[in-house]
């Protein structure tokens, strides 16, 4: 089956996809939001392995994305763990309060 | 017997390393028995084998011990070798006797003092360093002994360091003994280029080979070399710090500041005879320094007060007349006035601290007298060192080598009459102050109560002493009466023969103008200050008379000169640079890693979200900088 869609428009959209997530990660205050945001770059990166892997005609594309499936939910079990704690701790979940760290 | 000169060495170092790690701990009794008895063990060693070697006169009249290579660089290699040859059993003897007799004087000297393993510890390693530069067969393991040897020195002026003038003292030595030491190790870098090789007897045997007689090139190595002696033997220029080094203990004076470390300059001129009789000019400098300095150090010594400064001059002066005897080609006069001065020059620095010791450390000449029938072997002893000094007619050891040096001073290939005029003036002028000196001690009022006597360990050196200053001179007659040479018939394998002038006048001629001298002066000190007491008064009225006194006492002012010459300016330089220009550069480097520190320091500002946006600035950056490029 020949592909429909171009190459180009699905780099284009992963692109796309990951500037949205920086994006996110930087203006967004809250921390959960935050990690909603590093996730959409997970998945723009996967969607970029993908159509790579199609357009060479190689399985590989889709091991990686198989992987990085499987490390986003380890990500965001732990990260939600953290989340959990810095909220107990901090009755918050903005990142500007976490500064005191000064880590 | 050669395989065991190692031991001469070792001894006196194995004293030192007992001493200097157990000394702590073990009693003064056995502190005395380690310092002393390594340097006796040493002394009978060295009469075992020295007396081999004279008996069974080696092949090339040497032994040698090879006892390990000390460092290999290129073609370059220095070995840790030992080689007695006449010359150096002469140096051997003298350090190794006279350092026992004085060790043995020193464990009854310095019985009251806090530091008695320091002061051993020190003064084995000072005889192990002498030894260690007599015995080398190397210019490299003399170059080491003769280090040693100015850092005991060093340790030794300084030994009662409460006193800050004693550490001046200490350095002063130190700092001007360095100048030479500094010359010479050009000097030895220049035989080295030049020769290829540090071995004394390998640049002996090659050097009319390796230099052109008279070229300029041996005459500077010879005068670089000169230097270092002169520094170590406190010869003009570089004699102001021999008066100072009297600061250090009686013995250590005695040992160090006049009968060995001091002639090291005249060794090191002796030994490298053959590089010295190639230059005409270095033996004519030498011979003029000689001259100089034993006429401006005798006229210093007449005019001082404290004794040890007195016996300091005298020894500069005495060391003059050794470099004049070498500067004019005696050299076996030279090394045969060397030991008669190592005897009585070690004897009267030791009676001297035996007096100073019995008159709670008075120093001062005028505030003894009268310690003749007090103090009756000190006394005996005494006059025997002086009339050895002054070089009284016959009965003295003093005369024998001094008279050699006057005569051969004229007569020998390089005398003239200057110079044996100027070591005749010496001659009077030693006597005269010889005379004052025993006269202000030992006769006229005592001025100062006497405490304890001196014990029978610290006389019985100086019997000995005074025994050897005698008589010693026997070995070596003139050649007009007696003509009994077995000293220079000792030394003529090592040393050549002097080479006379033709058509010199009769050596009585000379012997009776040096007793002249001699008895003149000890007439001039005697009616000074014995009979006419008055005269001195009178010429202290005179303007003239106090302003000469003034400069002489001041030791011709070299000092000041020095100081006004060189530590002023020094001291002037480094106090304009005391912000210390060249470290600006580096203090500036330090302050902008610092500024630039605190700069960045502030974007850890623990705010995740800028951590993030510096990360994505610098991704795009990167990744531009790759499209671009």
């Amino acid at each position: 089956m020949k592909p429909s869609v171009s190459i180009e428009v699905v780099v284009l959209l992963a692109g796309l996809l990951f500037a949205l997530g920086i994006v996110g990660v930087i203006i967004r205050k809250n921390i959960i939001f935050m990690l909603l945001s590093v996730e959409i770059m997970l998945n723009a990166s996967g969607l970029a392995f993908v159509a790579a892997g199609s357009r060479w005609g190689q399985p590989d594309g889709q091991v990686m994305f198989v992987f990085i499936l499987a490390m986003a939910a380890a990500e965001v079990s732990i990260g939600l763990a953290l989340i959990l704690q810095i909220y107990h701790q901090h009755k918050s979940l903005d990142i500007d309060n976490l500064k005191e760290m000064n880590g | 017997m050669d395989k065991f000169l190692w031991l001469i060495p070792a001894l006196p170092l194995g004293g030192f390393l007992i001493l200097a790690f157990a000394g702590k701990y073990i009693s003064r009794k056995a502190v005395a028995i380690v310092g002393a008895g390594s340097i006796c063990l040493s002394a009978l060693v060295m009469f075992a084998v020295g007396g081999a070697f004279l008996s069974g006169m080696p092949e090339n009249a040497v032994y040698t011990q090879t006892l390990w290579t000390w460092f290999e660089v290129g073609d370059f290699n220095a070995k840790i070798t030992l080689s007695l040859d006449a010359l150096s059993l002469v140096f051997v003897f003298a350090i190794t006797f006279i350092g026992a007799l004085i060790h043995i004087y020193s464990t009854a000297f310095m019985e009251a003092d806090r530091d008695y393993a320091r002061f051993f510890a020190s003064m084995n390693l000072f005889v192990f360093s002498m030894l260690v530069l007599v015995l080398a067969d190397n210019l490299l393991l003399m170059y080491l002994g003769w280090e040693g040897v100015g850092l005991c020195s060093y340790l030794l002026i300084g030994f009662w360091y409460e006193q800050p003038a004693n550490g001046a003292a200490a350095r002063k030595a130190f700092t001007v003994t360095r100048i030479g030491d500094a010359a010479m190790a050009i000097g030895l870098f220049m035989v080295f280029q030049q020769a290829g090789t540090l071995v004394v007897s390998e640049i002996g045997a090659n050097a009319s080979a390796i230099w052109q007689p008279n070229s300029t090139s041996v005459t500077i190595t010879a005068l670089l070399l000169l230097a270092g002696g002169l520094g170590k033997s406190a010869q003009l220029p570089l004699q102001t710090w021999l008066p100072d080094a009297m600061a250090g203990p009686s013995p250590v004076s005695a040992l160090i500041h006049a009968a060995t470390m001091v002639t090291a300059g005249v060794y090191l001129v002796a030994r490298m005879h053959t590089i010295f009789a190639l230059s005409e000019t270095a033996r004519l400098v030498v011979a003029v320094i000689g001259a100089a300095t034993l006429l401006l150090a005798g006229l210093t010594a007449l005019t001082q007060y404290d004794i040890k400064r007195v016996l300091a001059y005298s020894t500069i002066s005495q060391i003059g007349y050794m470099f004049l005897a070498l500067g004019v080609g005696a050299w076996t006069a030279a090394v045969f006035h060397f030991m008669i001065h190592a005897f009585f020059k070690a004897l009267l620095f030791l009676a001297a601290g035996a007096i100073i010791e019995s008159l709670h450390h008075e120093h001062n000449m005028f505030k003894m007298g009268g310690l003749k029938d007090k103090m009756p072997v000190v006394f005996w002893t005494f006059l025997a060192g002086a009339i050895s000094l002054a070089a009284v007619p016959l009965v003295s050891a003093g005369f024998y080598s001094k008279d050699q040096i006057l005569w051969y001073s004229w007569s020998a290939g390089g005398g003239n009459a200057v110079l044996w005029a100027v070591a005749l003036a010496g001659a009077l002028i030693t006597a005269a102050y010889t005379t004052r000196m025993m006269i202000l001690t030992f006769w006229g009022e005592s001025h100062t109560p006497i405490g304890h006597l001196p014990g029978r360990r610290m006389t019985m050196p100086l019997v000995v002493l005074a025994l050897f200053s005698v008589f010693a001179g026997f070995i070596e007659l003139p050649h007009n009466f007696g003509h009994f040479t077995l000293f220079s018939d000792l030394l003529h394998p090592v040393l050549p023969e002097t080479f006379m002038k033709e058509n010199i006048p009769s050596e009585w001629l000379f012997q009776l103008l040096a007793a002249l001298a001699t008895l003149g002066g000890i007439f001039l000190g005697y009616y000074y200050y014995y009979q006419k007491p008055s005269r001195i008064e009178n010429l202290r009225r005179n303007g003239l008379v106090v302003q000469l006194h003034r400069f002489w006492f001041s030791g011709w002012a070299f000092d000041a000169l020095y100081d006004r010459m060189l530590v002023k300016p020094f001291i002037y330089i480094s106090s304009i640079n005391k912000k210390d220009i060249t470290d600006k550069l580096y203090t500036g480097i330090a302050a902008i890693t610092g500024d630039m520190y605190k700069l960045l320091s502030r974007t850890q500002s623990g705010s995740l979200r800028w951590y993030i946006m510096g990360l994505v600035a610098g991704a795009i950056l990167i990744l531009g900088i790759q499209i671009m490029l």
